[in-house]
């Protein structure tokens, strides 16, 4: 059910941008296309980092999980399991901070976007 | 894209050196006075110094900052010897350098007016690149022609398969070091940036700073634990 809301929001969400921009009385059918395309840049890079954080959290929660049980049957070992799992845990973490580099790249350096500004007439 | 302000850019300025953005950079000098160039060089000069310091009288009984060395040096040692064995005992001032180098580049973004050249995906790379070539040094160093045999997996015939898959692997190993290192840095300074600008009169980015403290010393020990294993799996012999 609460996946059923989430898709219809996001459609709702995009429908609604692409409207609002094709509506723009100044702008001409390209401009609002090339528009688009920087809005789902946006929304792509919020959807990589969300779903990274997510399998990221997961994957770190099992991790202290596990830390946690050792060092309650045997607080002795405390020292070297927080060194472990420390390690583990930035191990883990790289895996979203690549998705935050693609995420930074989408918005701030995105690749194709002189392109994209140069077919739609925003950039001379 | 952002313009922090850096007192060696403006005090280049004064000189009448050019000080160009990373993008627009032409001539040999423009792209020697970048920031990440520059402050490369502050972080070497700070490294420097601090060690001139610390040797400048050596005694048998240390103390002070030759104790403090002593200490540190011998941790990263003992440890480095438990990851490699005794045989990779060599490749120790590569790892201590690295380790010393990144940590005070990851702190120095903390300062203000100054930049954390890790902050760059050109000096994370160049470490990378350093670490992955050197690996295959030791590699040849030690087991001569028979180095490949490390590429070749178990048995003849699954070759053609494992090939590839190992010279890909050694290459993703450049990209994760490098952008593992660069991303942490970088969205720190990031976050930094952006909670300055939201917050910044009720001291906002100061519990983030402490943060960045411990993520600048956890990456720049992952990155010299990670080097030790890819220097250790070269040293061991195939399976």
């Amino acid at each position: 059910m609460s996946k059923k809301i989430g898709l219809l929001t996001t459609l709702f969400v995009m429908g609604l941008t692409t409207a609002v921009l094709a509506a723009d009385p100044a702008g001409s059918i390209e401009k609002a296309e090339g528009m688009s395309f920087f809005v789902y840049s946006a929304i792509a890079a919020a959807l990589a980092i969300a779903i990274a954080a997510h399998g990221c959290g997961i994957g770190q929660g099992m991790a202290v999980r596990g830390a946690v049980e050792g060092i309650a049957r045997n607080p002795d070992s405390s020292g070297k399991v927080t060194v472990t799992m420390l390690i583990g845990l930035a191990m883990i973490e790289s895996l979203a901070i690549y998705a935050l580099v693609i995420a930074l790249i989408l918005i701030y350096a995105n690749p194709v976007s002189t392109m994209i500004q140069k077919f739609v007439g925003l950039a001379g | 894209m952002e313009h922090p302000i850096l007192f060696l850019n403006i005090l280049f300025e004064r000189l009448g050196l050019p000080i160009v953005g990373a993008d627009h950079a032409h001539t040999f000098v423009e792209f020697m006075l970048q920031p990440h160039v520059t402050y490369a060089w502050v972080a070497m000069l700070i490294l420097l110094i601090s060690a001139r310091f610390a040797v400048k009288r050596l005694e048998m009984v240390p103390k002070g900052g030759q104790n403090f060395f002593e200490l540190v040096i011998t941790g990263i040692e003992d440890f480095m010897i438990g990851v490699t064995g005794e045989e990779g005992r060599f490749v120790f001032p590569l790892i201590a350098t690295l380790g010393f180098f990144i940590l005070t580049c990851n702190y120095m973004g903390m300062i203000p007016g100054f930049f954390s050249p890790t902050a760059s995906l050109n000096t994370t790379g160049a470490c990378a690149v350093i670490v992955v070539v050197f690996t295959h040094v030791i590699g040849i160093k030690f087991h001569g022609i028979k180095y490949i045999k490390h590429f070749m997996g178990p048995v003849w015939w699954l070759v053609p398969l494992i090939l590839p898959i190992e010279i890909i692997g050694h290459l993703a190993r450049v990209l994760s070091l490098s952008i593992r290192l660069f991303g942490n840095v970088f969205g720190e300074e990031l976050v930094l940036g952006i909670l300055f600008f939201l917050v910044g009169l009720y001291l906002a980015p100061l519990p983030m700073m402490f943060l960045g403290l411990f993520t600048g010393f956890i990456q720049a020990f992952i990155f010299c634990l990670l080097s030790m294993m890819y220097f250790a799996g070269a040293i061991e012999h195939a399976h």
